[in-house]
């Protein structure tokens, strides 16, 4: 609605006709002004000015819901609710029945934990048909590390639902509901992200996913992305959001890890001051990893699943979740895809949620369980 | 008074100081078709230049107080006497800010992501309906939603909650007769919830709240989750992004102060190069600092979740943990211990 042109707005002639001749014509470039900056552009008193941007306003304001319509809209309009099951079922209770649609999920990890192991698996459940609990949709995958593999994929298929897989031609409709993309550089993903919001509503697809979104950006140099002000995927993010809630799909993506640098303290100033005793005793020492995109883009993802390793174990924690408590759940990696060891959640005090660890996961796939 | 301050367009005003009409005064005494020959306008328009004059010097003459729009430090301890506050759900919380999120006050709260900034929110949204019964404000909220991070189910089990602590706070009431007056469906029906889709849109709404809220008494809180979002991206212009941004804080002051309600913004952090290392800041800039009345930092100390208040003109600066459950936001885990101990 902000690029709504003023036009149509039924504004009194006389201002209407002064923003038009001032180019001013849609309700961006309007409230992109101050009212003084307007009053000077425009050449016309205080008071008309406030009463055309109130009206610009009102028009251009988007409509308001109540929470309760929102949500009996949701239950009425989609299907489960409105959540991909991951079939895990301690992390499905979680978060209260899967994968929320209309929602940015991301899954950070260190390489080789198992986060496009996650991803197929979740692209194959949701182009299952409806009546084996699937969403009987289409996947877009882009794929932007060169690392799906369809033979992984058919096989996890082929354990985990082996009443489907072993029909005949099944495997060849599953996986032929799989769309792959492979971007090689950001403006080729950018245009791929752009070409696919019309085929999203037009072709049944249920599902998006990207894995990973820090490949293309990490090809860059590190002074560059500190040199420009703005985030190198400043557009992508808030893209890629609006496409999630307006399509009302899931979309899941994968992110990087990289070592904290020395002098990246991630403290408030007045803590400084605070604790300084109790910050040196912190382990320093441990190599500590963090997730590859920075802090704005951690804010803009709703969902945040950490896979990490330590103590001989893998584990998949709720880092971040508007409806989960924090919790971790030890997995493994078999022939199947990932799997629960329990679904009783370890429950996780504090900010140790969001860290990532990575010592000793030899145990890469144990494809006799 | 100049006539270069009255609201009027820049060729009205270049026409008058041109022939002469410098001051006020110089306009009090000529009549509308002597103004409109002298400036070669049309009379009506003449009339319309006098009207706004005549309303300019009757704001200084024509007053009792010394200084128009004025209020005497006495009255104004009287008022925040009565200012309402919002309670958090988490006792400590309340202490350090002296009985809540106070109305009438625009309140900045920053955080790390999944420190419990949206979840603080959905809890205020809820906490504000409270009926005065039972000690709250008894209003509806505005939750303006730029992110898509508002989660509809959350708000119903946090709504769920607080009917159920409600009996427990305030035993002596009869809280069955009212059972089936609180509803967490009415809660959820007393939030009017936008979603804001870019900045123009944000700051459209923020412009149409003061009629929306003139329509909707009842509203007494709005929260906005997260102010940053939308600019943060694509916006190469700092120098407009810091005019538009203090224009909203101006705005949302003033509605605060119109309809005595209390205004919520949430903030993202950002990294700061400082002393040779990054820290923690909240977002938008320095000159954003400056515009809002009070600035709560949410951080993590050790295991325990805290809030800071870095800046008020009126409370100490403090800090309290909380802690974010099942239920919503509540006392520290911490807390309760000591409390059994002593």
């Amino acid at each position: 609605m902000a690029n709504k042109l003023i036009s149509q707005m039924g504004l009194p002639k006389s201002i209407g006709n002064i923003l038009a001749a001032r180019n001013i014509l849609t309700a961006k470039d309007a409230l992109s002004l101050t009212e003084f900056e307007l009053m000077e552009l425009l050449d016309v008193g205080l008071s008309e000015v406030t009463s055309a941007v109130a009206l610009i306003s009102e028009i251009a304001c988007p409509p308001y819901q109540t929470a309760l319509s929102l949500m009996q809209e949701r239950v009425q309009n989609e299907y489960l609710a409105g959540h991909l099951p991951t079939r895990l079922k301690g992390l499905d209770e979680a978060l209260l029945g899967g994968v929320p649609f209309g929602a940015v999920t991301e899954l950070v990890g260190p390489a080789g934990i198992g986060k496009t192991q996650f991803c197929l698996k979740l692209s194959l459940l949701a182009a299952l048909p409806a009546n084996y609990g699937g969403l009987n949709g289409r996947v877009i995958y882009i794929d932007t590390e060169s690392k799906f593999s369809s033979r992984r994929m058919i096989e996890i298929g082929a354990t985990s639902f082996p009443e489907i897989f072993h029909l005949d031609g099944m495997a060849q409709e599953m996986a032929g509901r799989i769309l792959v993309l492979r971007p090689a550089s950001l403006p080729e993903f950018t245009e791929n992200l752009e070409q696919i919001k019309l085929s999203l509503l037009q072709h049944q697809v249920k599902l998006l996913i990207i894995d990973s979104m820090t490949a293309l950006v990490s090809g860059e140099s590190d002074k560059d992305l500190k040199a420009s002000k703005q985030h190198p995927l400043g557009w992508h993010i808030s893209y890629v959001k609006s496409l999630a809630e307006f399509s009302r799909i899931p979309i899941v993506v994968t992110n990087q890890v990289r070592s904290q640098n020395s002098n990246e303290s991630f403290h408030y100033p007045f803590q400084v001051w605070n604790n300084d005793e109790s910050m040196k005793d912190l382990p320093r020492m441990e190599s500590h990893l963090v997730a590859a995109l920075g802090i704005h883009w951690a804010h803009a993802v709703t969902i945040r699943l950490v896979l990490e390793a330590h103590s001989g174990k893998r584990f998949i924690k709720v880092a971040k979740s508007p409806v989960s408590p924090s919790l971790a759940f030890p997995f493994v990696v078999t022939s199947s895809g990932i799997s629960l060891v329990s679904d009783d959640g370890i429950e996780i005090p504090g900010p140790e949620i969001s860290a990532i660890h990575c010592q000793g996961y030899d145990d890469i796939f144990d494809f006799n369980r | 008074m100049e006539v270069s301050s009255l609201p009027l367009s820049p060729s009205q005003r270049g026409k008058l100081i041109a022939a002469g009409y410098t001051t006020l005064s110089s306009l009090s005494s000529v009549s509308a078709p002597d103004l409109a020959r002298d400036l070669n306008i049309s009379e009506h328009e003449a009339i319309e230049i006098l009207k706004v004059s005549s309303q300019s010097s009757k704001k200084i003459d024509g007053c009792h107080a010394i200084v128009t729009g004025a209020q005497t430090a006495w009255d104004m301890l009287y008022e925040e006497e009565f200012m309402t506050r919002i309670t958090t759900s988490c006792a400590d919380l309340d202490n350090i800010l002296g009985g809540g999120i106070s109305c009438k006050e625009v309140t900045e709260i920053g955080g790390v992501p999944g420190i419990g900034k949206t979840q603080l929110g959905i809890q205020l949204a809820v906490n504000v309906q409270i009926p005065i019964d039972y000690g709250g404000l008894g209003g509806k909220a505005v939750y303006i939603d730029t992110e898509g991070s508002f989660m509809v189910e959350r708000v119903f089990q946090v709504a769920e909650a607080c009917i159920e602590d409600m009996p427990y706070n305030y035993p002596q009431k009869d809280f069955q007769a009212r059972k089936n007056k609180m509803q967490p469906e009415n809660f959820l029906a007393n939030i009017f919830y936008f979603r804001v889709c870019s900045y123009t849109e944000q700051i459209a709404l923020i412009n149409y709240l003061d009629k929306f809220v003139a329509e909707n008494k009842d509203v007494k809180s709005v929260i906005v989750d997260s102010v940053t979002f939308h600019f943060r991206q694509d916006f190469d212009d700092l120098a407009l992004r810091t005019r538009l941004l203090s224009g909203i804080a101006l705005k949302l002051m003033k509605l605060a102060k119109k309809f005595s309600l209390a205004v919520v913004l949430l903030n993202q952090v950002t990294t700061k190069f400082n002393e040779g290392s990054y820290q923690l800041t909240l977002a938008l800039g320095d000159s954003w600092s400056h515009a809002c009345t009070n600035r709560i930092i949410l951080y993590w100390n050790g295991n325990e979740r805290y809030a800071y208040i870095d800046k008020s003109p009126s409370l100490q600066s403090a800090s309290a943990a909380y802690s974010v459950t099942g239920k919503g936001i509540r006392d520290a885990a911490s807390h309760c211990k000591r409390v059994r101990i002593m």
